[in-house]
């Protein structure tokens, strides 16, 4: 598992995997999988909190295809935070949710236009190789926590993203 | 068709004119008059068949919109491009957009130009995403309407679809679409370190599909580990595209007007100038459900298709013997080497039919992604799964909740 760092590389194994191969085109396989996909979410989320890591908000509609929320990142004891969504594409789960924070769109070159994340080469690899077993907080966890933690401090140095002022963060809020 | 008009979203735009007669009469003003050539020359039996032809282009992009320009030269009868994305200055290195169309749509800048250069092809411009669930429900819509527009009750009303698109997920939605519709497509692709490409022809139930086996890529040559990815997404060069293009538009017009031999896989690599092929069959244990069905379908076709193939080779072998009577009586004084000694028969008997998902590929070519294993144990050290049961909107409290802490 190259290209990620041990803590990426501990906190993933601590997700549950999924076991139902379905997408959001197969009716009742696809409810059985959301609910695993919740049960995944809520572990991850719960292991963040309790680690002090929370990074992430997101809720999906009733059928599960169009997610939304917010991720930050803190730099420099600065919280950065950006709308985050995605839809769960027709062939899932062979191939990944496309992560997208609009906001950024055009603003860093680890971006495809339309402000999807882009994701490291080995991403995909790990992805295929864990099908049906990843879901949405894998991909969470294993793109888009790396790639802000690549990038807000790129963009904050470049000038492409300044502070809101009044958004202040303490380490405890972090 | 007016250049310059501005089309709405998913707007079809279909040419209500009569059509300009495609002539053969060899004079300056006949845009079809090299291409009928094809014709007296006895490359193609019947050039205007182009007419009949949908062809659906999803992605208009380095290599989408020139394979659409090309298309749109030879008199194709339709076109249906799909992107969502617009024209960015930064696709200047590319073929076909203009600068002064930046900020256009691809779809409705590509209408724009494909409509000035030739009137008579009916372009239809669809401007959305096809991997989400409701992209992909107009996607099938417009794949199963015919040239007038009539729905064809699932049924598909193209002849062949093209993918043109840049990624592993859209490629992965064209396959799904064409093995439902039992549709004969074409992948293309090029590289992200843009000296690589391939073109790939994929009939359901009769080839491997897109998901019988991870994705085949052309080595570069260059070591993975060497190449610099940092702050970048991808490369690419006008050349590679235009030349993917160019074979995934040949390997077009020799499937569609039935003429030479249409290549199953082709690969090019831009730096030793390498073209692998190779062929691939349908894997049994496909993970797509759709794949399975079309497989079965085409296996219970085999007795029709061997009888077929038997009366071929006996036709053949009964021309073939007339030629060798005819030539017997011919001096050949000038010991001048016909062209007819290489039939495209013999050229089909030396692709080796390589099964789809073995380690034995062709040199040259490799897999871009693994197979999925049964469980990844150095990944993955706890064994801990999802509980199957618990109810779904009292998950979704639970989510709620944590996101309101
Ligand atoms: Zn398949």
């Amino acid at each position: 598992m190259d290209g990620w760092d041990a803590s990426t590389k501990s906190t993933v194994t601590k997700i549950p995997l999924l076991t139902t191969r379905a997408g959001p085109r197969d009716g009742a396989e696809w409810t059985k999988r959301l609910k695993e996909e919740y049960q995944a979410l809520i572990k991850y989320m719960e292991m963040n909190k309790a680690n002090d890591n929370d990074w992430f908000r997101i809720s999906s509609g009733p059928d599960g295809t169009k997610w939304k929320g917010k991720c930050w990142y803190v730099h420099n004891l600065l919280k950065y935070e950006f709308d985050l969504q995605f839809d769960i594409p027709v062939t899932y789960p062979a191939t990944a949710p496309e992560i997208e924070l609009p906001e950024l769109d055009g603003k860093t070159a680890k971006m495809y236009r339309g402000g999807k994340i882009c994701l490291t080469i080995h991403f995909k690899p790990l992805w295929a190789k864990n099908c049906p077993r990843f879901g949405v907080a894998h991909a969470l966890c294993l793109g888009l926590a790396p790639w802000l933690a690549a990038e807000v401090p790129h963009l904050v140095d470049t000038g492409m993203i300044v502070h809101k002022d009044n958004v202040t963060a303490t380490k405890a809020d972090a | 068709m007016a250049g310059g008009e501005h089309l709405e979203k998913d707007d079809v735009k279909v040419a209500g004119k009569e059509k300009r007669v495609m002539s053969s009469e060899v004079v300056d003003s006949n845009p079809y008059s090299r291409l009928m050539a094809l014709k007296r020359m006895g490359i193609v039996d019947n050039y205007e068949r182009i007419r009949d032809f949908s062809v659906a282009i999803v992605g208009v992009g380095g290599v989408g919109s020139v394979a659409a320009e090309m298309l749109t030269r030879c008199g194709i009868g339709r076109l249906l491009l799909y992107d969502y994305d617009t024209v960015e200055l930064a696709n200047m290195n590319r073929l076909f957009f203009q600068p002064h169309q930046a900020g256009m749509t691809k779809t409705d800048a590509a209408v724009q130009t494909l409509s000035g250069i030739n009137p008579d092809v009916i372009l239809e411009s669809y401007t959305q995403n096809i991997t989400t669930v409701e992209g992909f429900d107009k996607f099938m819509g417009s794949l199963t309407r015919n040239i007038k527009g009539e729905s064809l009750n699932g049924k598909s009303g193209v002849d062949l679809v093209l993918s043109c698109v840049d990624n592993y997920e859209a490629r992965m939605v064209v396959n799904q679409a064409c093995n439902e519709l039992g549709q004969t497509w074409m992948e293309s692709g090029v590289s992200e370190d843009a000296v690589s490409g391939h073109i790939q022809l994929l009939i359901p139930g009769e080839t491997a599909c897109f998901a019988c086996a991870p994705p085949l890529v052309v080595a570069s040559g260059i070591d993975e580990k060497t190449l610099k990815r940092e702050g970048v997404c991808a490369a690419s060069l006008p050349t590679t595209m235009g030349i993917v293009a160019g074979l995934l538009v040949q390997n077009t017009l020799k499937y569609l007007l039935g003429f030479g031999v249409v290549s199953k896989y082709l690969g090019y690599s831009a730096l030793k100038d390498f073209f692998p092929t190779m062929e691939m069959k349908p894997n049994p244990q496909c993970t797509n459900n759709s794949c399975l069905q079309r497989q079965r379908e085409y296996e219970a076709t085999k007795p029709a298709r061997d009888a077929a193939a038997k009366a071929e080779a006996k036709r053949l072998a009964a021309e073939e013997a007339e030629a060798a009577s005819v030539s017997l009586h011919e001096e050949n004084e000038w010991n001048i080497c016909l062209l007819d000694d290489e039939e495209p028969k013999d050229v089909r008997e030396r692709i080796p039919d390589i099964p789809s998902s073995s380690g034995n590929l062709p040199q040259g070519l490799f897999r871009e992604l693994p197979d999925s294993e049964v469980l990844d144990k150095s990944v993955i050290s706890s064994e801990s799964f999802v509980d199957p049961e618990g109810d779904l909107e009292d998950l979704q409290r639970q989510l709620e909740a944590l996101n309101a802490l």
